[in-house]
């Protein structure tokens, strides 16, 4: 079947999210969306499943206009998609997940579970997913969980199938099955579209490449185009894909993290006896997969988490067992890996933002009374320092952009006495300026001698970033190497395969 | 360079490829299961009671009496302290090696620890028990149909603290349409599209409007309380004899199932409100677990995004599920005016709503546990009427006291970690 | 419950791809706005840790006086409506109503205009009264009345700014009232220091009793709407207890569940003399306040309360326990609506402790704090305007025959349709709110 949008326009107010965009796509063709987080390739999408109505313009199937006021309608004319965050039930099985919303009945509306189960087996020998159809979704890892989401589309006999972000989550094996997967249903005749802002991955596996930059189509790229061809036309300029610094100036063993193991409330253990040492002006970077344990990992050096067994030592202080305010106070800049739900209180000004870790004394509270004066020159400063784009302090958080939210969190932690900084996915949904300006300044926080912890899942930004990479793989150290080890070996060593016939 | 020449660690022992469990042990039992241990025995320590204790495990008109057994009173209570505090001691011991206390402890002790209290408080008498099932069985009937309301609402992600209005509305409305149309059975009908109406108005506000479904639940009981208060001063009380005396359900006993020893009283000559209670029960499990319809309700309270992007209706099946739940609240409310008191009194349910949503969290969200966790509710509450007959040491604020503080130890977690459905409370706006 | 870790399929990474515009600051559509951002989205699919309260208590203390004054405008419409229906001259009219609709109406004018006049009448100025000084009486009796109200009201309101809802005032304020009075008839203090030191009594009862709820959510994760509720009744009744016994609070030799009366020195003065009831009581009231606007304005435990009240995670992640703020506040709270507890048993009602002490105040604050906003200085206005309702509901119920219940009935939908803006500017046809 062949997709063709002609002319999309979506506005939410005064923002276009997509300005006159047109994309065909054929039967059996692998055609990319290609553009930055906030480009409007998922608004796109969202349009074509009927999740959004089209302002102006028409989508089109083998020539027909059609019209898509939900996706019942989209998923009815062939459409599927494999979400970016996946639209599965976590407590339901696989079968359950899959007949959702297409169930088949027995008596009295009964759900006749059996052909659900027989459906899924059909289609997962098909493709080779070996999936097991009463498995719960959350117990399955994310890899096979993106499976799921495939064969419910294809349940519903899907003939444009539209991958949303789909390698965000996966390990490069998995990416590489992922890409297997696709060209498999190329092969069957499936007319896919695969949104990603990730080149290397456009290059492998597209044969049509629309490159989308704030909104609008900006031009098309043949697959054989240079990683900085397609990125300049996603970026809109050159962009620069390396961070400059300096090799390290190490100092002490000032970070000692010792036999570390952390359970949450069930006693599922998400960290297993973890061991590494930061040394003073070096950057850590933890490598892995989401999911494997960095979150905790993060929490329990803030004093976040529960359970925590075993030992962290900060230039000599022990840490397991103080509570949060104390570490912090102990000199620990702490950024965390969703802003949004951890970072920042959205319905506060920024200025109120800059002090939220520091509002038991000094230097912005006298007597149990905020300084507002004291505050105010601060946050005046902290906005000018760092660039945060906005009307004012009293500009409340939430209204900001995600690379302005993030400076002000960035701004936040280190405008302290820093004696350890721990940033938890410090670009995240940032924009590429933003992204280079927060890049300096933990760079910036590392010349200047203090341990710097990074956890991030983009492998460019880890070895961007680091001077060693630490790799974990469900809560476990796989291998602590150096900045320049290969990038397929970090790929093996995130699904947890030990390097050391790699590293002599 | 060299200075930044790092080598590579890599750990000697073999990756994991299975998640690791620790176990991880809370506190909290060990400490409840020695307080109430600890209590019991401070209770019959210093309220010393003399006598023996008769158990009656049949009414007279049985067909099959069973013997009664009778017990010294306070032999007994003491003994059951020294199991209880043994229990208690084994779930020390186990924190103490980390391990969490099984269930069976924590039943063990509850039985235990109920027969001991029994025997002690009712010393010198005679505990009919058929009469105290049969009793909390009844008192738990708007108990039970507000938590199965309750629970298919939170199931589909609306929380339903309108409970107690529905209720409410359902006792008035079934004394109201049962007095005009003199018909029991109308009455009951009239209390459904009472909850109904309560529900649509939860729904209007935590659907469409996205209001905080908490804040709806808590102003929507207040409406129904002045609504209902003023129309009973104003329009019910002038003319009771015409819209506020409606027939009562009397009780039915079932052939043969009636007449099974201890079970048949208890369970099979109650009241046709009753009976329809076991269905419902039975319905709205059946309907939630085995059903398209409960499948996408299910849905749409854990993860109502999913559920839109398979083409479901994610409001509809929540305005449509919400409905269903009040017209099950509602005819929990038309007990208060059918069976146990044949005239509607403002404010006349006392709150039931709000122990039916502890209920629901108590029973973790499904069906049959909220009903059991009602039916223990109700058991508290008759316990409570039939003591006082007794002449119980405790004093009765004590004991009317009871199910309020069980249900505060029961929301505090001390029944076990439970997980609610992940979207309850939050409202689904479309994109 | 609501407090733990997501499971990790859930946990999802934020790369939201979502337009933004260039200048740097998004352009936050309104919610009510009919086209939401896309980012509106990832709200439901967000996990539990972000807590749906910020979302509630930003739709509480925000949004404008205009759909304010139309809600009440609305909620009164209603209440006219059922006193229409219910009056039994409009309703022998409605039965000839196709013959003589004028009847109708006419009788309709009388039961509402009598309704409303002698609301008026009860709670503003009495235009029957022979002189100025009787005819004022009606306002102080609406402080009088107010009083309680905003102190409980902020007692409710200040919980739910750190993102506890208190519906334990009826608890609260009996346990406060029972201990106010048991100071007051037993401690022996001389003069103002006994007044001084029941107030205080009642203020910690209070305090100590919503500190409980704090203290369950802090370390269980109860919720503490049903706990505070349940409080309410484990509250009743052991003041029920302590009244029915001898030695503890019941009156001596008396076998009703009622104390004595306040002796003298510890009765709140009355601020115009004997001949208003008007108290001591409003005057606290108005000083709780002023400190509540002080504490959530200017302090940095204010500060706190409303960091955990808006964002539970973040204030936890930078370092504000927030377990020991859910209690500290409830303390506060619960000391506020002890206030209010103290000020019926030693100002509105002296003459002896009784189970029904709260008067249903401890319900009216829920509706004071939701209507005010949570801000003090809403909380005063909804204070006064239910305090008005209260005393002309009296009068209208003395005079017109018509139940005091229908201010119940009118209050909780104020409450309803200010929470609901949409409805209002529909009904109103009100274009939707664009950028504040």
């Amino acid at each position: 079947m062949q997709l063709t949008l002609r002319d999309i326009t979506k506005r939410f107010g005064s923002l276009v999210a997509n300005d006159r965009i047109s994309l065909t796509v054929e039967p059996g063709e692998i055609h990319c969306l290609l553009g930055e987080n906030g480009a409007g390739k998922s608004t796109l999408m969202n349009v074509l499943y009927g999740l959004y109505q089209a302002d102006e313009g028409e989508i089109l199937l083998d020539g027909e206009p059609r019209k898509f006021s939900g996706p019942g309608d989209a998923i009815a004319a062939g459409i599927g998609m494999v979400h970016q965050h996946f639209m599965l039930v976590p407590v339901f099985t696989v079968a359950e997940n899959v007949m959702l919303g297409n169930e088949s009945t027995g008596l009295a509306g009964s759900l006749d579970l059996d052909a659900a189960r027989r459906r899924v087996r059909e289609i997962s020998e098909r493709f080779g997913f070996h999936v097991s159809p009463d498995a719960v979704v959350e117990d399955l890892p994310v890899g096979v969980q993106q499976r799921v989401e495939i064969i419910k589309a294809l349940s519903r006999d899907a003939k444009v199938l539209v991958f949303d972000e789909p390698t965000a989550v996966l390990t490069p094996q998995e990416t590489d099955e992922l890409m297997q997967i696709m060209r498999q249903l190329r092969e069957s005749g499936v007319a896919i579209v695969f949104i990603t802002h990730k080149l290397r991955e456009v290059r492998e596996v597209a044969d049509r490449i629309t490159v989308i930059r704030l909104g609008k189509v900006v031009g098309e790229a043949s697959p054989k185009a240079s990683n900085a061809e397609l990125a300049s036309l996603m970026v809109g300029r050159p962009v620069e894909l390396t961070v400059h610094k300096d090799p390290p100036r190490l100092g002490d063993d000032a970070l000692v993290v010792e036999g570390l193991t952390v359970a949450d409330e069930t006693g599922l253990v998400h960290v297993n006896d973890l061991s590494f040492t930061v040394r003073g002006g070096e950057v850590l970077a933890v490598a892995g997969v989401q999911g494997n344990g960095q979150t905790e990992l993060t929490e329990a050096l803030l004093g976040l988490q529960q359970h925590v067994l075993g030992s962290i030592r900060l230039d000599g202080h022990e840490l397991v067992g103080r509570g949060v305010r104390s570490i912090l106070d102990a000199g620990v800049g702490f950024v965390p890996e969703d802003r949004q739900v951890d970072g920042l209180v959205g319905t506060f000004s920024i200025a109120e933002n800059l002090m939220l870790d520091r509002s038991f004394g000094k230097p912005f509270v006298q007597l149990g009374a905020v300084d507002r004066g004291r505050l105010r020159a601060f946050a005046e400063t902290k906005l000018k320092e760092y660039d945060i784009r906005a009307p004012g302090i009293g500009t409340k958080a939430g209204n900001l952009s995600g690379g302005n939210q993030q400076k002000v969190v960035v701004a936040r932690e280190l405008s302290k006495d820093l004696r350890l900084l721990v940033a938890a996915q410090p670009t995240r949904g940032v924009d590429v300026g933003s992204i280079e300006f927060i890049h300096q300044q933990i760079v910036a926080a590392r010349d200047s001698g203090i341990p710097v912890v990074v956890v991030s899942t983009e492998l460019d930004e880890v070895v961007a970033l680091a001077d060693r990479i630490m790799v974990l793989y469900r809560g476990q150290v796989v291998g602590i190497v150096p900045a320049d080890t290969p990038r397929d070996v970090l790929g093996l060593m995130m699904t947890g395969e030990r390097p050391t016939e790699v590293v002599a | 360079m060299s200075a930044a020449k790092v080598e590579a660690t890599v750990p000697d022992k073999p990756v994991e490829d299975e998640p690791q469990v620790i176990s991880v042990v809370s506190l909290k039992t060990p400490v409840l299961l020695t307080v109430v241990a600890v209590a019991l025995l401070a209770a019959v320590l210093l309220g010393s009671q003399a006598g023996d204790t008769t158990f009656r495990l049949s009414t007279r008109s049985d067909f099959f009496e069973l013997p009664e057994i009778t017990v010294p009173a306070e032999g007994t209570a003491l003994g059951a302290v020294v199991v209880m505090l043994l229990l208690a001691a084994e779930s020390w011991r186990r924190y103490a090696t980390r391990k969490r206390t099984p269930g069976w402890v924590a039943a063990v002790y509850a039985v235990v620890g109920l027969v001991g209290f029994l025997s002690w408080a009712a010393a010198g008498g005679t505990v009919p028990v058929v009469g105290l099932l049969a009793g909390a069985l009844a008192l738990a009937v708007p108990l039970v149909f507000g938590a199965l309301g309750g629970v298919l609402g939170e199931r589909a992600g609306i929380v339903n603290i309108a409970i107690d209005g529905q209720l409410l509305a359902g006792a008035f409305a079934a004394a109201l349409v049962g007095s005009v149309a003199g018909s029991v059975w109308a009455g009951v009908l009239g209390a459904m599209v009472a909850g109904v109406v309560v529900a649509l108005i939860l729904g209007v506000f935590a659907i469409s409007c996205y209001v905080d479904q908490v804040i709806v639940g808590v102003v929507l009981n207040v409406l129904v309380i002045g609504v209902t208060s003023f129309m009973f001063t104003q329009v019910l009380a002038p003319n009771t004899a015409e819209l506020n005396t409606p027939p009562r359900f009397s009780a039915w006993a079932i052939p043969v199932l009636g007449d099974i020893p201890l079970v048949g009283p208890i369970l099979f000559r109650q009241t046709p409100i009753v009976y329809l209670l076991y269905v419902a029960v039975a319905v709205v499990t059946y309907a939630l677990y085995r059903t398209r319809w409960g499948l996408r309700v299910r849905a749409v309270g854990e993860h109502p995004k999913a559920a839109d992007t398979v083409g479901i209706n994610v409001n509809r099946t929540r305005y449509r599920t919400v409905l269903i739940a009040g017209a099950i609240a509602g005819t929990g409310g038309a007990f208060y005016t059918l069976v146990s008191v044949s005239q509607f009194n403002r404010e006349m349910t006392g709150g039931a709503g709000y122990i039916a949503l502890a209920a629901v969290i108590f029973g973790k969200w499904d069906p049959i546990r909220a009903t059991l966790a009602a039916l223990l509710f109700g058991f508290a509450s008759n316990l409570q009427g039939v003591l006082s007959v007794l002449g119980s040491p405790v004093p009765a604020q004590f004991m009317l006291m009871l199910p309020y503080v069980v249900t505060v130890f029961a929301v505090a977690g001390l029944v076990g970690k439970s997980r609610a459905p992940a979207a309850v409370g939050l409202p689904y706006r479309k994109g | 419950m609501s407090d733990e870790k997501p499971d990790l399929s859930q946990d999802q990474p934020a790369q939201p791809d979502r337009p933004r515009a260039s200048g740097g600051v998004d352009e936050k559509a309104d919610p009510g706005a009919q086209n939401s951002p896309p980012a509106e989205l990832e709200h439901v699919v967000r996990p539990r840790r972000q807590q749906q309260w910020h979302t509630v208590v930003r739709s509480i203390t925000t949004g404008n006086a205009l759909v304010a004054v139309l809600a009440v405008f609305l909620a009164v419409v209603v209440g006219s409506l059922m006193i229409m229906f219910t009056d039994e001259d409009v309703r022998a009219s409605a039965s000839y109503f196709f013959s003589r609709p004028g009847d109708f109406f006419a009788e309709s004018r009388v039961a509402i205009e009598g309704a409303y006049t002698a609301l008026f009448r009860g709670s503003i100025y009495n235009t029957r009264a022979e002189d100025f000084a009787t005819g004022i009486r009606p306002l102080t009796e609406t402080l009088k009345f107010a009083g309680p109200l905003i102190a409980a009201g902020l007692g409710v309101g200040l919980a739910f700014r750190a993102g506890m809802f208190n519906i334990g005032g009826r608890g609260q304020m009996l346990l406060a009232g029972g201990a106010s009075g048991y100071v007051a008839i037993n401690a022996g203090l001389p003069g103002p220091l006994l007044l001084v030191a029941a107030v205080l009594a009642g203020m910690v009862a209070g305090g100590i009793w919503a500190g409980i709820a704090g203290l369950l959510k802090a370390r269980t994760g109860a919720h503490e709407v049903i706990v505070t509720i349940m409080l309410n009744y484990i509250g009743f009744y052991l003041l029920f207890y302590a009244l029915s016994k001898q030695g503890w609070l019941q009156a001596p030799g008396s076998v009703n569940p009622k104390s004595q009366a306040m002796p003298e020195d510890a009765v709140m003065p009355r601020l115009l003399g004997d001949r208003y009831n008007l108290h001591l009581g409003f005057l606290l009231a108005l000083v709780a306040v002023a400190v509540v606007w002080w504490l959530l304005n200017r302090s940095a435990l204010g500060y706190r309360f409303r960091a955990v009240g808006e964002n539970p995670n973040a204030a936890r992640t930078a370092g504000i326990d927030v377990g020991r703020t859910y209690v500290v506040v409830m303390l506060i709270a619960g000391s506020l609506v002890g206030l209010a507890g103290a000020n019926q048993v030693l100002g509105t009602v002296p003459s002896g402790v009784t189970t029904d002490l709260d008067a249903g105040i401890g319900f009216d604050a829920i509706t004071v704090a939701l209507l005010g906003r949570s801000h003090p200085l809403g909380i005063l206005a909804a204070g006064l305007l239910f305090g008005a309702f209260k005393a002309g509901g009296f009068s209208m119920q003395a005079s017109e025959g018509i139940p005091v219940d229908i201010v119940l009935v009118i209050q909780s939908l104020i409450v309803l349709f200010i929470a609901a803006p949409p409805l209002v500017r529909a009904l109103f046809r009100l274009p939707t709110k664009e950028a504040v």
